[in-house]
């Protein structure tokens, strides 16, 4: 590959290794995070991304900080992707008290509204509707900003979906709808499931635009991702963005993944998003697989820090029980 | 002053509260709709005109547009949710109970969701799926304040103060109650108007209210069954029986105070609930007098409540369905007995 063929030339230096190092510290955090499950430090129950991480760097770099998020259960990439440090994530993967949520809301309620990001919602497809209602609030208080609403492929089945989706397209609502079909709805192949696997075909049911890009190229969801926030920011939303990823870890918790097939996961594997950047980002020329070694030694550090802080930080009292009911 | 129905009432409560605060916006279904209802029960008649682009006409998408409401008042919009009938809310109640009740807490505090569901509720001859008492199903989630308004002075007072509240408010209104007039006039109506004052004012969303005071026995109801339990009272005292009445008004949370002072004085207590007897409000409250004002009672409790069946549609098992003025009379003479 030539250093003018690589699609990463097309950007500034700096800027695609943001990119690079994003990806990186969602994949170390999640891998760090499973281990500390799995050793059984880390109490509650874990849903991951390890395979996604285009989709959550990709579409939050097309954001500006005052524009939102919602996120799902499986909303770790997207909390880092918008700006969530490591620290106040582990904290509250530990349930402390300087987490992000106080402890109060976990691996599945992650947010932080200042950054932009609504709490998780761990209701398949329950985001969609309030998403929908964020973006109305938007456009009620003539407000530039947008919302970009993850959910998955599973989510498409959901009553939710129809209603929050219709809603947005009747009222031109500035709503990036960003399905990451990663193919499976837990353990279900969407091919059991839809009829019509194109998830983005729906749209133009609903009379609006819809997309599929390769969700596993960072700068492909980039662009997509650009192009839908300023259609929304010009009152032409919402944009059903199509994201075809893959998941390579569990569902959750101890899930083996016993069905997906080898040749499907051999295939996904090697269209790994990190893996495919590092040789966009080696082909410019200016960038070295030294420079890419720091930037992951760099953020092993940093989340090795972060655990260490996270085992020390503060717990809640009983008396924080009930606290936070009502504002 | 002026006299005025429920539906009347909140009319103007949510007009004065969207011209108060910008913020304020109503959504749900027909509630904007030219030449329409103003809702199913006349409460936003004539609001759309008054307030271009903040009546949201909404497709029939109960989930939806709960779930729109949430979200608008995260991000500082304060919504009046209309559901066109309570039984609708089993839809909704997924936007309601996982997204609006437990948002400030998951959150660690920093989420507010300011936002208001009016919904209607009672057996009003439209048999089994437009007549459920709701309330239950949502005083035992916590992060929720949930009322009920028998009077279109509380209409209008708890309507504003539940716009003015930063949490998730449920405010239930009864079908025989509104006063709405023309073709949405009810049946069987009962006489809910008030006074209402020119000026500024709201009610409290956590007490109860005395209704007529007695020193033999308390009388505790809510919505249809305060009125009915004022027409026992009248009953009740020409017997020699003097009977408190109490409107329940906040069902989540229960003022233990008032109900707990009225219990010092006459020792016995009726609930009266519009509703299955089986997991009601009137089962919670009766369980919070033991907890809170035991020492107070001079007999057990008595629940006077539907029957464990669905709501049925022809008026004469309707009508046995329903408490009404004689089982809550007799419900009385058999306690003062006791």
């Amino acid at each position: 590959m030539t250093k003018s063929s690589s699609p990463a030339a097309a950007h500034d230096r700096a800027f695609a290794l943001k990119f690079y190092e994003q990806m990186v510290l969602i994949r170390e955090f999640e891998e760090r995070v499973k281990f500390l499950f799995l050793e059984g430090t880390m109490p509650g129950t874990i849903h991951q991304c390890q395979g996604q991480e285009a989709t959550a760097v990709g579409v939050c770099a097309a954001l500006r900080s005052d524009d939102f998020i919602t996120s799902t259960f499986r909303g770790h990439g997207h909390a880092l992707a918008k700006g969530l440090t490591v620290q106040e994530m582990l904290d509250e993967l530990f349930g402390a008290t300087t987490g992000c949520c106080k402890g109060k809301g976990g691996s599945m309620h992650m947010g932080n509204m200042d950054k932009g990001m609504v709490p998780g919602i761990a209701i398949v497809a329950g985001g969609i509707p309030l998403a929908a209602g964020m973006a109305l609030a938007f456009k009620l208080q003539r407000r530039p900003q947008v919302v970009a609403c993850f959910f998955g492929d599973g989510a498409v089945a959901e009553g939710a979906f129809h209603e929050g989706v219709n809603m947005a397209a009747i009222w031109d609502l500035p709503v990036i709808l960003v399905c990451e079909n990663n193919l499976y709805g837990a353990s279900t192949r969407i091919d059991k499931v839809m009829k019509n696997p194109r998830v983005s075909d729906r749209a133009a049911s609903y009379g609006f635009r819809g997309e599929t890009v390769d969700g596993n190229d960072v700068l492909t969801v980039y662009a997509a991702a650009q192009r839908a926030a300023e259609e929304c920011r010009a009152g032409k939303g919402p944009v059903l963005l199509e994201l075809l990823t893959y998941r390579r870890t569990g569902h959750s918790r101890r899930d083996a993944c016993h069905y997906q097939a080898k040749d499907e996961r051999e295939a996904w594997f090697a269209r790994d998003p990190i893996e495919r950047f590092a040789v966009q980002l080696l082909a410019r020329g200016d960038v070295s697989q030294s420079d890419l070694d720091a930037i992951k030694a760099d953020i092993d550090q940093q989340i090795t820090t972060g655990v260490e802080n996270a085992k020390q930080a503060p717990q809640p009292t009983l008396a924080d029980l009930t606290t936070d009911v009502f504002a | 002053m002026k006299r005025q129905g429920i539906a009347e009432a909140l009319r103007d409560g949510i007009a004065e509260e969207m011209t108060r605060d910008p913020a304020v916006f109503c959504i749900g279904e027909d509630i904007g709709v030219p030449g329409g209802w103003g809702g199913a029960f006349t409460v936003t008649l004539g609001l759309a005109e008054k307030f271009p682009g903040r009546i949201i006409d909404t497709p029939i998408a109960e989930l939806g547009f709960t779930g729109m409401a949430v979200g608008a008042a995260m991000m500082g919009m304060r919504p009046i949710a209309d559901m066109q009938y309570g039984d609708f809310l089993f839809l909704a109640s997924d936007q309601l109970i996982n997204n609006a009740a437990k948002m400030r807490y998951m959150s660690g505090g920093t989420v507010k969701v300011p936002m208001v569901m009016r919904a209607p509720i009672g057996a009003t001859g439209r048999g089994s799926q437009h007549a459920q008492s709701m309330e239950r199903y949502f005083t035992g989630v916590p992060g929720l304040k949930v009322v009920a308004v028998s009077n279109a002075y509380d209409a209008k007072g708890i309507l504003k103060a539940a716009v003015r509240d930063d949490n998730p408010v449920m405010i239930f209104e009864h079908k025989l109650l509104y006063g709405s007039k023309g073709a949405r006039a009810e049946p069987g109506a009962v006489d809910a108007t008030s006074e209402i004052p020119d000026e500024d004012y709201v009610v409290p969303l956590d007490r109860a209210a005395v209704r007529r005071e007695g020193k033999h026995v308390t009388i505790l109801g809510w919505l249809l069954m305060t009125h009915y339990a004022m027409a026992a009272a009248t009953l009740l005292a020409a017997e020699g029986i003097e009977a408190e009445v109490i409107d329940v008004r906040s069902l989540s949370p229960i003022d233990y105070d008032t109900i707990g002072a009225s219990l010092r004085k006459t020792g016995r207590v009726i609930i009266v609930e519009e509703g299955p007897k089986t997991g009601g409000v009137s089962a919670e409250i009766a369980a919070g007098i033991m907890e809170h004002c035991s020492d107070s009672l001079m007999a057990p409790v008595v629940r006077v409540a539907s029957p464990d069946v669905p709501v049925p549609f022809t008026p004469i098992l309707e009508n046995a369905y329903r408490p009404d003025v004689p089982r809550i009379v007799e419900a009385a003479r058999r306690l003062a007995q006791n």
